[in-house]
């Protein structure tokens, strides 16, 4: 494994190259901010018709994620979908990938900003979930005394001059990067992201291996 | 020769002047269809352009659009309209004449539509958006007159595209409009005519004027062996600009001029009032320094291309150019810029930034008395250009194909169009052009029940208007000081803005400023009470040097007889390099390798120009690492690359072999930089990514993400898609520049002189100095990142 361990709240995880989060302890995979369907999204409001195929290069990507982590539980951590109607409009093929994805193991949506209500594609749909020690949900809230996982931010990091999605992580929290393909990145020296993360805070580079650095470095 | 009206004649005599022979001759061919006019500045051009409109409007003043004016500067634009108020006043004339650009108010905007005035002075964009409404065969059915103003800069550009291609919507419109261009000197003047309206424009040649007062700064202190800033030429420039009146200094870059500018205010003994003035500066800071020219107050200004066009200021007396020109054309442009009168020699003096740059300037200064322009040719009309004037043209309302095609046809830069091309181009609008057809729902465009194209969403016309132009800036940040109504200062690039950490210095407008952060997508800084910034620049391209300058360096070297206009320590470096190794010679290809410490040095004079090398040495040292050469790193300038490794390089030619070069190109194409950057313009000009969209930027950075995924994903699924093979045209000629090491080898012809060298050579010499270091990526990246994590940890005390 080349992640980067770490504990949160006295549990164990795991921080991996791809941008999901391992729970050893209960076989957990966690991805956040899929945005499924951008495209097609785009398309339909009128705007640019990007290249149809991000959906099933995120499906892809996460595929091998699974094939390596054979996890029993897998949480989406919200903005799954780009928007509730793009659930719906799944390419059949994209449909029947996620079909096999999700087949013999617990699935959980938790539900985003960008898709609130519940979709019609199996597995268990969720405001926001609480698993011992542990809460997942899209955005970050108030520190409640549980270990707080969320996405939303996009957060990337910049070092030797190149640009890459990151975890950030301090005492109390984890921000997940973004895994979907057409997803950008807040710099992870912008206010808000500034505001909410402690003061050593690490941030910690996808990529082919992981890179930990101090979100603020120098400060 | 023709006669002007007698209430025209009268109205010269009356302020003292005389028409120009060039002003009646294309009074006399105002019949015409198409009319280039090839002028020096000064001489009266755009005057000769409006002269047939006002006396044809004299004598029949009808309501509705007669004359329709097209610049590339708003700024000139609505300085015509100023200076048109002057005869229109004075004859009594009973024309209106108004401007339309980004900066016209709506309501005026909207009235011009419903009644036009007489005459309309407008830029490119301005032009295909009012093209792009549905009223626009109303507007200009009417229209007699296009007159096409500094076609010269349009035509180096996708503006010139457009408006190409606009011309010709406008000949469908108004087919007995008649156009003029208006063009300062320029090296191949059919191949204008052909752009401007192919096969029926007479090309009209004014008096040249006489030559130029050109000369070579000579300053006390040598200039040094390498760098660009010319810093040790401000204590002379500074005498110079002193003893004229009003001064123009060129400099090459953005981050160059504000360098140059901080050296001089150094030597500024006299407190003269000198302005900056770039493209990165805030616009109310360029408009301060513009009016304050304008107004006499100033006795010089540090400027880039910002000025290369734009309004004449009679007063400039004195034009220094810092650095090597690069181009003789856009010298000879510069030149022209000081004593803005007919008939009177402009003064212009150059001041090269480094030895390399003494001998282009000489160089540079024979081409410019010989009257020896260059530029490089130009290919076909671009095919983004297309697309986004297919959508515009569906907004105005549905179309024919094939009438559509063949309008296009009709435009210089688009003459030779196949239609499978047009079709492509059609498809992209249309669906998106994929190879998976995701978007059957969603076209953008439709075929309707009369077999014509239209908007599939007539609300989609608001977000296509919002993305016209073919002018995609690099992305970039405003910069203000911290507070809560911070002075706007200028703007950064989007990856110099990354790279800074909170208490970094670096120069805009002249002054050290300290970066504190970055708060709502603006730059936040604070005064520094530091002289000197920890981070000198911001990065700007650097242009290359052209085709046909370096033709002539090369020469210049080959020939020693030629090096007596040169100074002694000059002639003495070259005559160092022919002892010790060869000189450069035009038909032959000169290699040398030396050691020196542990390093193998390896240096190529292939004089194709600071982007065709940058690209050699990225496929160079791949192909050196495939053959276990293990190089380490190189640096380039306009004339020669360096590289060094851990192995000497035996045999050069098999390195240079053409076919392995180009197959090298394919692969390394796929990753690059420069590639994703071609990608990202070409994709915003034909509609793939939107710009200027209202609220985006607002809402923060994680809604939008980079092109570059976009291209990585084309790539991987839809590797044939139109977009790409745009791309690769365009950096082909582009930041590429493969096309120019196709011609070096082509010069060459495999004629390749290896020189094992004793040591460095004194030509390679100033290349170590040179800054721009690239290291050989790969896993020397990997390795330079986890290096640079592991000190960020260790400081922090995160071990």
């Amino acid at each position: 494994m080349t992640g980067h361990s770490f504990r949160l709240n006295q549990e164990n995880l795991e921080a991996l190259p791809s941008g999901a989060l391992w729970w050893e302890t209960r076989q957990l995979l966690c991805v956040s901010d899929l945005h499924l369907g951008k495209s097609e999204r785009m398309a339909r409001r009128g705007g640019a018709l990007l290249p149809p195929y991000e959906t099933r290069d995120t499906l892809d990507r996460l595929a091998g994620e699974i094939n390596n982590m054979r996890p029993k539980e897998v949480v989406c951590l919200g903005d799954n979908f780009d928007d509730d109607a793009a659930g719906e409009a799944l390419h059949p093929q994209d449909r029947d990938l996620l079909t096999r994805l999700m087949a013999g193991r617990l699935w959980i949506w938790v539900a985003g900003n960008h898709d609130p209500g519940p979709i019609d594609l199996g597995g268990e749909n969720r405001a926001e979930l609480h698993l011992l020690g542990l809460t997942f949900r899209h955005i970050a809230g108030k520190v409640d005394g549980f270990g707080e996982i969320t996405g939303h931010y996009h957060p990337k990091i910049r070092i030797s001059g190149e640009s890459r999605p990151c975890f950030l992580i301090d005492s109390s929290r984890v921000i997940l990067p973004a895994f979907g393909t057409y997803t950008g990145g807040l710099s992870s020296h912008s206010s808000d992201l500034d505001d909410i993360m402690g003061p050593r805070a690490l941030a910690v580079l996808t990529g082919n291996k992981v890179l930990a650095v101090p979100m603020r470095p120098g400060a | 020769m023709a006669q002007l009206p007698q209430k025209f004649q009268d109205w010269f005599e009356k302020r003292g002047w005389s028409p120009h022979p060039h002003q009646l001759a294309l009074l006399e061919r105002s019949k015409d269809q198409s009319t280039l006019l090839i002028a020096p500045t000064g001489g009266g051009k755009t005057l000769s352009g409006f002269l047939p409109s006002l006396i044809e409007l004299s004598n029949d003043p009808k309501a509705g659009l007669h004359t329709l004016y097209i610049s590339p500067l708003k700024a000139l634009a609505a300085d015509i309209r100023r200076n048109l108020a002057t005869p229109v006043e004075e004859l009594a004339l009973p024309i209106r004449v108004e401007d339309r650009t980004g900066d016209t108010r709506q309501s005026q905007r909207q009235r011009q539509r419903t009644d036009p005035p007489h005459i309309l002075l407008t830029t490119p964009e301005s032009l295909a958006l009012l093209l792009s409404y549905e009223d626009s065969p109303h507007i200009f059915n009417g229209l007699r007159r296009i007159i096409v103003d500094e076609i010269h800069a349009l035509h180096e550009s996708k503006r010139g595209d457009q408006l190409m291609l606009c011309l010709s919507r406008l000949a469908t419109l108004a087919p007995d409009s008649t156009r003029i261009g208006l063009s300062a000197t320029i090296e191949d003047p059919a191949a204008m005519a052909d752009f401007l309206s192919p096969g029926n424009t007479h090309i009209l040649n004014a008096d040249p004027g006489p030559d130029p007062d050109i000369s070579i700064l000579e300053t006390a202190e040598r200039p040094p062996w390498t760098g660009m800033t010319g810093a040790h030429s401000a204590k002379a420039v500074m005498e110079k600009i002193s003893q004229a009146k009003t001064t123009l200094v060129f400099i090459n870059t953005r981050a160059q001029a504000e360098l140059y500018f901080q050296a001089l205010w150094a030597e500024n003994t006299e407190d003269l009032p000198i302005g900056l003035h770039h493209g990165s500066l805030a616009r109310e800071v360029r408009e301060r320094v513009e009016g304050a020219m304008v107004a006499g107050q100033l006795r010089a200004i540090v400027c880039t291309g910002s000025l290369d066009l734009g309004i004449d200021w009679g007063n400039v007396d004195l034009v220094i150019q810092v650095g090597a020109p690069k181009n003789v054309k856009r010298l000879v442009q510069r030149i022209g810029r000081s004593n803005h009168r007919y008939n009177a020699p402009s003064r212009a003096i150059l001041v090269p930034a480094n030895r390399f740059e003494l001998i282009e300037c000489r160089c540079a200064l024979e081409a410019v008395q010989e009257r020896d322009l260059d530029g490089e040719p130009r290919g076909d009309g671009p095919l983004d250009v297309l697309c986004q004037h297919i959508l515009l043209t569906a907004c105005a309302g549905p179309f024919d194909d094939s009438s559509l095609f063949n309008e296009i046809r009709r435009a210089g830069p688009y003459q030779s169009l196949t239609r499978q091309d047009f079709d492509d181009c059609l498809q992209f609008c249309a669906t998106g052009g994929y190879a998976l057809q995701a978007y059957d729902r969603w076209q953008r465009l439709l075929l309707n029940a009369d077999g014509k194209w239209q908007l599939r969403d007539p609300r989609a016309a608001k977000r296509l208007r919002m993305n016209i132009g073919t002018i995609v800036d690099v992305e970039t940040l405003a910069v203000r000081l911290r507070g809560r109504f911070g002075t706007p200062l200028g703007e950064v690039e989007e990856n110099f803005a990354a790279s800074l950490s909170p208490g970094d210095t670096f120069l805009i407008g002249g002054e050290v400023v300290r970066y504190e952060g970055l708060r709502d997508m603006v730059v936040e800084v604070s005064r520094s009470p530091t002289k000197e910034p920890k981070i000198a620049v911001f990065s700007g391209t650097k242009l290359a040097m052209s085709t046909k300058l370096s033709h002539r360096v090369q020469r210049f070297l080959s020939d020693p007889t030629q090096w007596k206009s040169l100074p002694s320590y000059s002639q003495a470096w070259l005559t160092m390099q022919a002892k010790i190794s060869r000189l450069p010679q035009i038909d032959r290809l000169l290699t040398e390798t030396f050691t020196r410490g542990d390093r193998a040095f390896l240096c190529i004079y292939g004089f194709a120009g600071r982007n065709a090398h940058q690209t050699l040495g990225l496929i160079l040292t791949k192909r050196m690492e495939e053959a276990g050469l293990e190089p380490i790193g190189f640096v380039t300038n306009d004339y020669a690359i360096l590289i060094w490794g851990l192995q000497p390089v035996k045999n050069v030619a098999p390195l240079l072999d053409p076919q392995g070069l180009r197959e090298g190109l394919e692969t390394w194409l796929s990753s690059n930089a420069l590639m994703k950057r071609t990608f990202r313009s070409a994709a915003t000009i034909a509609g793939l990514i939107e710009k200027n969209l209202p609220g985006q930027r607002k809402s923060g950075r994680q809604a939008t993400f980079s092109s570059d995924i976009l291209y990585d994903t084309l790539r991987k699924y839809d590797p044939n898609h139109l977009m790409l093979r745009i791309t690769r045209i365009e950096a082909m000629r582009g930041l590429v520049d493969f096309d120019r090491i196709e011609d070096m080898l082509t010069r060459s012809q495999g004629r390749i002189d290896h020189v094992l060298a004793p040591h460095l050579t004194p030509l390679a010499a100033p290349l170590l100095f040179e800054m721009g270091k690239v290291p050989v990526k790969g896993r020397a990246q990997e390795r330079l990142m986890a290096e640079e994590a592991r000190q960020m940890m260790a400081e922090a005390g995160l071990t």
